[in-house]
């Protein structure tokens, strides 16, 4: 356990300089200009993104909008459990399950219908946690427009991986 | 319901207290001394608190109210006390009935005690008799009912309207002869200069304000009757909107203090990991704090010199949890996933890349009399002043108060870590701005020393009562994948019984007041926001004050809507 140790932080006005203004002022100025110099000659250090041009790289962890990933014959990873909807924190999953008409085992549940509110989701990520099967996870795409609040309700066509997962942009799921 | 306890009798502090012997006095298992008296008593009680020199408990940090509709006395009214010499926690719990929920009002005792009384009268419907101005606080003004009451469904809705705006009672009072200039102002609810939605009704004479009043909740969302219906993990998500400029603090919070309840301790490497996300969060609160603060004065350069850092930050933060401001990163039993390869690396770009900034913006302002002298003495309140308002954190260090809760009960292995306190003594705006500067410059050194300790290992624990198993362990194992499935529906099932845990927000004392009745539910969830105590205060602070000052004061309070209304 270390001692508590304080520093005091008080700052009294001292010296000529302070009192008439101009020293600090020219302390600033001279920041000022140091940016401006070398932001104008050579050292690329330019915070601003030149949006929508130039877009940020994120991580290959960035929650985005979610993909239903599909096996090798085209068919939903997913079992219908009700894991994610469980797990949701903002109640935006809504899953009605059925038997697999062309299922080969005796019975198997698949998802008629899974949808996603995307304007009441908060992109957490615990649905992604939450399924056992790698059937739901994120990709990075975080610029999603809508016109209408029916149109934020995304189904399962709207959500199910296009072309190899590897094409997708992806974000946030089991193992990267 | 029932609360574990160490010891049943024997509390230390037991003696000094009047009439001992009829109060019920135990040691809690969040070691929390725990007195249960009546609601004639608690007014004498509260008093020998504050009072007698062996209790000294010169901090309220928290009122509120708990329903247990089971019980004989359904409504209970919990005080969170500390002393900040003594360092001893007391708790007092006061069982009300449900026919006549009333009790005498702290105010006297401890100014603190104003707003969060109000708000138990908002949410719980408890009276508090003598209180000043006894409103609702987080809801609006013409809500029927008391939304954390559990017979309160939470499916309700209300159409509430403008029309039913509050307005106090002395703007439409008859002007004083003298004061023909009074007028009434309104700055906010949606004002630039309020950075979140809150309303100052403010009387100007001439270019002073007279009185203030504040108006709040325009942001409520609920969040703790939220948490009442969801499982215990799901609410690290809601966490991260309360202080949203500083989420993972947030998380690390409540986190440990389920992690409390359940008797566990995350692995020491995620214990590391959250030291550090959480001072580099302390770090952008600060600047997104100080930033404000010096553009609402006229100072915008620094915005840029410090948001700067910022984004870097986010960065960092993106590449461990998957988002940049609500992170939800922590998880009950440590985090989400390991942090990425390149950490260590990241984390010393920013260490050489963050003070280049704070050393700008101290060249520009620190020194500048312009700045000095919007901000030297104004909004100054003494250590005494601030400690009765339930002030905590910078803005209680700015006055001269050495209270760090990373200090005074050190939590995640703080006591390992070498850094300073900054405190200040005038406990104006300029001091707020002092402490603040130096705080980052604290934190980056914790950073430091964070990340060369470093340890290896796991980053979440292996107790599958409180934490998923491994993801290639529910793909192929039989027995993760039942502990997965049990974890999923049915929640963690944390112990019937109660805690009181607090952690250094980037405000002051972030404390959660947590209860449990043993089901895969939280029964309630009490946030003790540091900035809601600092905020009461602000339309004193603000008698006397100009216009331009009360914006410079605001701003250098930090407050933040999001954890202010919940």
């Amino acid at each position: 356990m270390r001692p508590v140790t304080t520093v005091n932080v008080d700052r009294p006005r001292k010296g000529f300089g302070e009192w008439t203004y101009l020293g600090p002022i020219f302390k600033g100025l001279a920041v000022t200009m140091r940016h401006f110099l070398r932001n104008l000659f050579g050292q690329q250090d330019v915070a601003t993104i030149q949006y929508p041009e130039e877009v940020r790289q994120y991580s290959e962890r960035m929650r985005g909008r979610h993909i239903l990933t599909t096996r090798e014959d085209g068919s939903l990873r997913c079992v219908a459990c009700y894991m994610c909807e469980t797990a949701c924190p903002a109640d935006c999953i809504t899953i009605v399950a059925d038997e697999d008409p062309e299922a080969t085992v005796e019975w198997e549940k698949i998802p008629v219908s899974f949808e996603i509110d995307l304007l009441r989701c908060v992109f957490c990520g615990f649905c992604v946690d939450a399924c056992p099967k790698q059937a739901l996870i994120m990709s990075r795409k975080h610029e999603m427009v809508f016109t209408t609040r029916d149109e934020a309700v995304v189904g399962i066509e709207e959500l199910k991986q296009k072309g190899p997962i590897e094409e997708e942009d992806l974000g946030y799921r089991p193992y990267y | 319901m029932t609360v574990s306890t160490l010891e049943s009798s024997g509390n230390p502090l037991a003696k000094f207290l009047p009439d001992h012997e009829e109060l019920s006095v135990i040691t809690a298992a969040d070691g929390f001394t725990e007195i249960t008296t009546d609601r004639s008593r608690v007014i004498e009680v509260l008093r020998a608190l504050r009072d007698r020199p062996e209790l000294d408990c010169n901090l309220l940090l928290d009122v509120c109210g708990v329903d247990y509709p089971e019980n004989e006395q359904r409504f209970e009214v919990v005080y969170h006390l500390t002393s900040l010499d003594k360092g001893h926690r007391v708790r007092v719990r006061v069982p009300v009935e449900e026919e006549d929920p009333r009790v005498p009002t702290a105010y006297g005792i401890w100014k603190a005690a104003d707003w969060f009384e109000r708000e138990a009268w908002d949410l719980m419907g408890i009276r508090f008799d003598g209180h000043p101005n006894l409103r609702r606080i987080l809801t609006h003004e013409a809500f029927q009912g008391h939304a954390l009451r559990k017979d309160y469904d939470p499916e309700k809705r209300w159409v509430l309207t403008e029309a039913e705006t509050f307005v106090p009672d002395w703007v439409t009072e008859s002007d004083d002869e003298d004061q023909f200039e009074t007028q009434i102002i309104n700055i906010g609810p949606s004002h630039p200069a309020t950075h979140g939605t809150l309303r100052i009704v403010a009387r100007l004479d001439g270019e002073v304000i007279t009185k203030a009043e504040c108006e709040i909740g325009y942001l409520h969302r609920c969040f703790e009757k939220m948490s009442e219906t969801h499982s215990w993990s799901e609410v690290i998500p809601f966490t991260d909107r309360l202080n949203y400029c500083s989420s993972m603090i947030n998380g690390v919070g409540y986190a440990l203090g389920v992690e409390q309840m359940l008797g566990i301790e995350a692995p020491p490497r995620a214990q590391v990991v959250r030291v550090i996300l959480s001072e580099f969060s302390r770090i952008m609160d600060h600047a997104v704090c100080l930033g404000a603060t010096l553009v609402d004065i006229g100072a915008l350069t620094n915005f840029w010199y410090f948001f700067q850092p910022r984004e870097e930050i986010y960065t960092l933060l993106e590449a461990c949890a998957g988002g940049r401001l609500t992170v939800s990163y922590a998880r009950i039993g440590g985090l989400a996933h390991d942090v990425p390869a390149d950490f260590e690396e990241q984390v010393r770009y920013l260490l050489g890349y963050i003070p280049k900034f704070i050393d700008d913006v101290d060249k520009l302002v620190t020194t500048n009399r312009i700045f000095r002298g919007r901000t030297e003495g104004v909004g100054a309140l003494s250590a005494e002043e601030a400690l009765a308002w339930g002030w905590t954190g910078p803005c209680l260090r700015a006055c001269g108060v050495p209270y760090d809760l990373r200090r005074a009960r050190p939590y995640l292995g703080y006591e390992n870590y070498e850094f300073d306190i900054p405190v200040a003594s005038t406990g104006d705006s300029y001091a707020r701005y002092l402490v603040r500067m130096e705080e980052m410059r604290q934190s980056l050194r914790i950073i430091e020393q964070a990340i060369d300790n470093l340890p290896g290992g796991p980053v979440i624990t292996d107790n599958h009562h409180a934490a998923l198993p491994p993801k290639p362990k529910v793909y192929s194992e039989m027995e993760s994948l039942i502990w997965h499935f049990k974890l999923i529906y049915e929640g963690i099932k944390v112990p019937a019984g109660s805690a009181y845990t607090a952690t250094e927000g980037a405000n002051g004392e972030l404390g959660y007041y947590l209860i449990s009745d043993g089901k895969g539910k939280p029964y309630r969830i009490k946030v003790r926001p540091p900035c809601f105590a600092i905020f009461q205060a602000y339309s004193h602070l603000l008698e006397g004050c100009l216009v331009p000052d009360a914006i410079a004061i605001l701003s250098s309070l930090n407050i933040i809507a999001g954890e202010l209304d919940r």
